[in-house]
């Protein structure tokens, strides 16, 4: 006997005292599983305490400042002179850009930019020091920024090797406020990144230090419609 | 089961040995009240704790009893995704498989992320012993592995060692394995990061083979998830050609949705953050973003001898967040190393002598290394009622009973007059005589538990006062502390 029907016999053999499922299926709904439904109480919150839209745009920009990300705001208009400047101060001579970055928002930004082709190596990309990115959704209650490998987000390799990560949030379009509702605008089928703060540790005698490997500066950047 | 430690000493003795190392004490002491002050502060700050818990609860009893199905699932939508599923009955069957895939891809090292999966079944031994070296990259199992030591705590493993102590295994150390430690280390805690940070990625860049295990696994998506702080874990799962995880089979929930409960409950009853720094979520390999082949292993290795206890399977649902380790009084007292094994703690003193069986002493007296003071259950975040397991693993140590090993029914013999049932009674009395770690103000709820035992059941009953064995008493063991000492603490 192969080991797939080994362990899946011990299951069912340790299963004898679960009684069989015996609710009836749903012939409208065809792959709707009541027992699981029925199973599962789920009176927690969708999401802890009520917001505006203002609120939690707020309460995000609190929550990642809390965890160590720098967080700055700005218009579209204002965004390239936003990520020239934090460029600037950084004085990196590259920085990466995903493939499907607006291309104005690196308008006015002087370091030469990098794009993440599939035969660069992981040791090329560890020479650009900086890499500007938008992402998907942003997550107040919690501090969370979340990536899914869209264009204007790259290869999940170009915000983990520099050391120095940008990250462009669209207020309020992107922010949910909890992690049910982050859950919900999320694609499983894409490889996903979340967020919160800078790397850190806390392995040696519980001292956090941020930075190990990830991104050590973490700069969020909330960018508004108007 | 290969994760055993081998020789390792019964739990008092071991507990013994840990009390006399005072850096350990210190630290340990230390450590677990830090983690257990944030904690609470954490969980108090969401109003609905106790429905996320009961919700936790509920996803992992209902995956367990309909674990064939989810398995099945959970294989067809991996391999729907780009993966390839593996089966491995035990340790030995999962290492084999590991070995023959990283042979493969013809490389002879391999970077790794902290799994509890991957220690258990002593994975890292077992390349060794094939020719190719596995890079722990976790900084606490880097500092443990660079020790040649053994972790002593789930989430924070190298709990054990001080910053003087860990300095000094870098400078000693990181050269035998890559690059050295520079020049001048000294020992604040940001130098020590730094010099892992050089030492590691070293290691990152040139990667093959990645090896890591999973917080979960979504039957729905087929998508698998590691929780983690550092980054070493993106590393692995990102940079290598080849991903390989080993994953224990009861690290299944049903649905995509289901992960809304526990990267909520998770993150805050383990390091206390409302998140942990990076979550890396992903759906069989995708092209042209990390690696481009996947194998999932997928372990039993004495879980569905667990399963089959109809009292002891809530051990399965457990998402290793430590919070019990942290408000243990014995574990605070003994050290994660009296364990024997990688699941130290409450959690381990029900968990290995359901893996492992109870055939050894360590493992026959660690249902016993408990004053049942009910405190692990009150802070499970999946509502494992860990003294009702204990209780009922040593009734059937002391009066022997029906168990399932390697799938099979097997009839154990009581315990009475073998070595397992005086190092079952040593490690009861080590853990009623050592209350001095109840530190003042400490709440323990046992007040508010459904579970009340009198005297233990079973050894209370057949080994009388005359061996030794303290019998339980129905008020709390702080109060019964306070009552008959008076509350002075000696040890202190
Ligand atoms: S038993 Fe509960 S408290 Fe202990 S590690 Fe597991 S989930 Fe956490």
């Amino acid at each position: 006997m192969n080991s797939r029907d080994l362990i899946l016999g011990r299951v069912r053999r340790a299963l004898a005292d679960v009684p069989r499922d015996d609710t009836p299926p749903v012939p409208e709904q065809p792959g709707r599983d009541l027992q699981y439904e029925q199973a599962v109480d789920r009176s927690y919150l969708r999401e802890h305490g009520a917001r505006s839209v203002a609120e939690t745009v707020d309460l995000l920009a609190e929550n990642l400042a809390d965890y160590r990300a720098i967080v700055h705001r700005s218009t579209e208009e204002e965004l390239p002179y936003v990520i020239m400047r934090l460029l600037a101060e950084r004085g990196p001579q590259y920085v990466l850009v995903p493939p499907g970055l607006p291309p104005e928002w690196m308008s006015a930004a002087d370091p030469t930019r990098v794009h993440d082709r599939a035969v660069s190596t992981p040791r090329e990309l560890d020479k650009v020091t900086s890499v500007v990115t938008g992402c998907a959704v942003a997550i107040a209650e919690t501090g969370t920024i979340v990536l899914d490998g869209g264009p204007d987000q790259g290869r999940r390799r170009i915000t983990l090797i520099p050391d120095h990560h940008i990250c462009v949030v669209r207020v309020p379009d992107q922010v949910v406020a909890s992690v049910p509702q982050a859950l919900e605008r999320l694609d499983p089928a894409r490889p996903l990144t979340w967020i919160s703060g800078p790397s850190a540790t806390s392995d040696i005698e519980l001292d956090r230090v941020e930075g190990v490997h990830g991104p050590r500066t973490l700069e969020v950047v909330l960018v508004s419609g108007e | 089961m290969s994760g055993t430690f081998v020789g390792m000493p019964a739990f008092p003795k071991a507990a013994h040995e840990a009390v006399n190392n005072a850096t350990l004490r210190g630290n340990l002491r230390h450590a677990t009240h830090t983690i257990r002050a944030k904690r609470a502060k954490a969980v108090g700050e969401i109003s609905d704790w106790a429905e996320l818990r009961e919700a936790g609860k509920r996803i992992k009893d209902h995956t367990l009893r309909h674990l064939d199905r989810y398995l099945t699932q959970l294989e067809e939508s991996v391999t729907a995704a780009g993966g390839v599923v593996h089966w491995a009955a035990d340790a030995e069957e999962a290492n084999r498989i590991v070995t023959a895939l990283v042979k493969m891809t013809g490389e002879s090292e391999v970077v790794k992320v902290k799994s509890m999966a991957t220690q258990e079944i002593g994975l890292n031994e077992a390349l060794e012993a094939a020719g190719i070296h596995a890079y722990e990259t976790d900084l606490a199992e880097l500092i443990v592995q660079l020790g040649k030591d053994r972790p002593s705590h789930i989430l924070v493993p190298a709990i054990h060692r001080n910053r003087g102590e860990i300095r000094d295994i870098f400078v000693r150390e990181m050269g035998e394995w890559g690059r050295p430690a520079p020049e001048g280390l000294t020992d604040t805690p940001a130098e020590l990061a730094e010099a892992a940070r050089l030492h590691l990625r070293e290691k990152f860049l040139r990667a093959k083979v990645g090896i890591s295990g999973a917080n979960f696994m979504v039957a729905e998506t087929g998508t698998l998830v590691v929780v983690e702080s550092e980054g070493n874990g993106r590393m692995c799962l990102t940079l290598p050609e080849t991903l390989i995880s080993v994953v224990g089979i009861e690290k299944i929930v049903p649905s995509w949705r289901d992960l809304e409960v526990f990267l909520q409950t998770l993150p805050r009853s383990s390091t206390a953050e409302r998140m942990n720094p990076y979550t890396s979520m992903w759906t069989g390999t995708t092209d042209g973003d990390g690696p481009q082949t996947f194998h999932l292993v997928l372990l039993d290795n004495g879980r569905t001898d667990t399963l089959a206890d109809e009292v002891g399977r809530q051990a399965l649902r457990c998402i290793r967040c430590s919070a019990c380790l942290n408000v243990c009084p014995v574990y605070e007292r003994a050290g994660g190393h009296a364990y024997g094994s990688v699941y130290p703690g409450p959690i381990g003193a029900i968990l290995s002598p359901q893996l492992r069986g109870t055939a050894s002493e360590i493992d026959a007296s660690l249902p016993f290394a408990s004053s049942l003071c009910g405190a692990c259950y009150e802070v499970c975040p999946v509502a494992i009622d860990i003294p009702e397991v204990l209780v009922h693993l040593r009734e059937r140590i002391a009066q022997g009973g029906r168990a399932t090993r390697d799938g099979n029914t097997v009839v154990l013999k009581p315990a009475k007059g073998h070595a397992a049932e005086r190092a079952a009674m040593r490690a009861a009395r080590w853990a009623f005589s050592h209350p001095g770690a109840l530190g003042a103000g400490q709440r323990l709820a046992s007040r508010t538990r459904r579970f009340h035992p009198r005297t233990l059941p079973g050894p209370g009953r057949a080994w009388s006062a005359t061996r030794e064995l303290p019998t339980v008493p129905a008020e709390s063991f702080r109060e019964w502390w306070q009552r008959t000492r008076g509350g002075k603490d000696a040890t202190k």
